[in-house]
């Protein structure tokens, strides 16, 4: 039967030799896989920008990015290829807020620069690998009546 | 109790009850908002509801643990705390710290970083407190004319929580290097650390509940926790699946996170085990009932619901999904929120001296607030899961299935009251019991002859 040191042991040992593999891992995802899958070199200062401001008024507590947030407003890891900048820009001019059907996004007040900057965020978001999420839809199309 | 200093659990305790009621309202909030009534858009937009909402949960619940320490640190150690005038201070300052994260949440002051949101001035504030904090409990500890394993678990899990913050006030201008270290600080707390703070609590509720002997509740103490800590540290992968890490951690998040249902399993048979090991003579019933619920619905919330969706091919289409939510709410109700209840319930009557270990109010209060949380995760669940057919499978666009989800929302409100319902009834009782008094010195007593030889 298991006695309390052997216990004890097992605690002990497990933890620090599973912490060791998972922060070995973690270095080499930090050096090598995420800067590659997020083509970290192309973060300009647009892009930082566009970040800070995405950190600044809390984007997350609404949308989700790469599929992490609240769910209350759409996903926008791929919203640049999906919606388009012009659109990306009428959102976050729109002058009283935008409103969608009738779901309303805090109205914001940003200046050129600070638009030309989440565009830029959105569009590196874009470009980035996340071993294939979102996936594509799997189901094919309702089928439309002949006429 | 034994020692006079045990009192300032209460405080603790109390904010705890304060706090959750907030957290309830914009819960409330969220849920209207959801259905199409966000009145409140121009006074608490749903970001700011949002991020109030998660981060009284984390606050009360750490004041939850902190009153636990306070309470059963001394008790373990068989003497009183070290300084009860800084305890005091840390209350205080843990409260106005609190505080001001809160309002600033409804002006723009924070990081939009779920769970995280504090901002980063107030995160040296927050440090400072919990420094202070375990400073006390430390003290106390070693000072102390026992060490037990119960409370160097519980210790230990609390330190560990307290430096696994600091990676999360680190900035990264790389979205996915940010995510990957504030999950350092999220899945370490609630899927490792926080674990041992639960073991810790847990055992100790045991320990004096069931009155099986403590050498054999230890032992298998050490067994859970290092169960938790094989499966939940490299468990921390499925955070990393579709966030820009190497794929890699497909296979490591999926193997581990598998695991980690096992580590909640065995909570839930140590537990079980003991009470059927242990003579059912203790007549506090009450937390008796929130401590197996605790171990029961851990399971159910945290285990089950997480294997759910924590496999690569299914998380793929439920990642950023309400089918999260759905696992969140009752994980956390099970494993933390129930948690501190029960400890609540323990401590009350001993700090008091009122002795409400069994009445209606409560029971009631506990099945309300089960039944109801049980019924929300379900509405979760249907929302959750219409979501990801309709969205993520048929590929419809995010506000028209929004939109088709509203009815699951009414019923997440209505399962909602009834959750309500059952908090307040457990508040009533909780005020029914009164201020701690040194007339309960040595309460506790009477409950020794009650130990299983």
């Amino acid at each position: 039967m298991l006695s309390k040191k052997q216990a004890k042991i097992f605690f002990l040992g497990g933890t620090i030799l599973f912490m060791l593999i998972f922060v070995g891992i973690s270095v080499h995802s930090l050096m090598v896989g995420i800067p590659e899958n997020t083509n970290a070199s192309e973060i300009t200062d647009q892009v930082r920008l566009g970040k800070q401001l995405w950190d600044h008024n809390n984007c997350m507590g609404c949308h989700t990015i790469m599929g992490e947030g609240a769910y209350y407003a759409p996903e926008l890891t791929r919203v640049y290829s999906r919606r388009g900048e012009t659109y990306i820009q009428a959102v976050l001019t729109a002058p009283e807020g935008w409103g969608f059907r009738g779901r309303k996004m805090v109205k914001y007040n940003f200046t050129e620069n600070e638009v030309a900057g989440l565009v830029a965020f959105l569009k590196w978001m874009d470009k980035t690998n996340l071993n294939g999420f979102p996936a594509p839809p799997s189901m094919p199309p309702p089928l439309q009546p002949v006429n | 109790m034994k020692f006079t200093s045990q009192k300032i659990a209460y405080h603790f305790f109390a904010l705890a009850m304060l706090l959750l009621v907030l957290q309830i309202i914009y819960g409330f909030i969220m849920g209207f908002a959801h259905m199409g009534f966000d009145v409140l858009h121009d006074y608490i937009p749903f970001n700011a509801a949002s991020a109030t909402h998660k981060n009284l949960l984390v606050v009360w619940i750490l004041s939850g643990f902190m009153g636990a320490a306070y309470f059963i640190i001394p008790d373990e150690s068989d003497r009183e705390l070290w300084s009860v005038p800084l305890a005091k201070l840390q209350f205080w300052s843990f409260a106005i710290v609190g505080v001001i994260a809160v309002a600033g949440f409804h002006v723009g002051w924070w990081e939009g970083r779920k769970f995280l949101e504090i901002p980063r001035p107030l995160d040296y504030l927050v440090a400072g407190n919990v420094i202070l904090f375990l400073v006390i409990i430390l003290m106390t500890l070693l000072k102390g004319k026992q060490q037990t394993t119960t409370s160097w678990v519980l210790t230990m899990g609390l330190v560990f929580a307290a430096l696994l913050y600091l990676p999360g006030m680190i900035y990264f201008d790389n979205l996915s290097v940010d995510s990957f270290f504030r999950w350092w600080v999220v899945h370490l707390w609630v899927e490792g650390v926080w674990e041992l703070i639960m073991g810790g609590i847990l055992a100790y509720l045991l320990i004096k509940l069931t009155g099986v002997d403590r050498e054999v509740i230890e032992k298998w103490l050490y067994v859970v926790v290092g169960l938790t800590f094989l499966s939940g540290i490299l468990g921390t992968g499925h955070h990393y699946y579709y966030t820009g890490g190497p794929s890699y951690w497909l296979m490591i998040g999926g193997i581990f996170s598998a695991l980690e249902p096992l580590a909640f399993l065995a909570m839930t048979v140590f537990a079980v085990q003991m009470y059927r090991k242990g003579n059912k003579k203790h007549p506090n019933k009450l937390a008796l009932y929130w401590t197996m619920s605790t171990a029961i619905v851990s399971f159910l919330g945290a285990g089950l619901l997480g294997l759910a969706h924590t496999l690569p091919g299914v998380n793929l289409y439920t990642h950023g999904t309400l089918v999260t939510a759905m696992h969140g709410h009752l994980a956390f109700w099970g494993a933390y929120a129930s948690l501190v209840l029960a400890i609540i319930s323990y401590s009350m009557p001993l700090m008091t001296g009122r002795n409400i270990f069994d009445n209606r109010i409560g029971h009631l209060a506990f099945w309300c607030a089960n039944i109801g949380m049980i019924a929300m995760t379900a509405a979760f669940a249907a929302a959750g899961v219409a979501q990801v057919y309709l969205e993520r499978i048929a590929g419809y666009d995010f506000m028209t299935v929004a939109n088709e989800v509203k009815p699951h929302f009414f019923v997440l409100i209505l399962a909602a009251t009834l959750f309500t319902t059952g908090i307040v009834l457990f508040i009533i009782n909780f005020t029914k019991f009164g201020k701690p008094t040194d007339e309960a010195l040595q309460s506790e007593e009477q409950f020794e002859a009650l130990k299983t030889a």
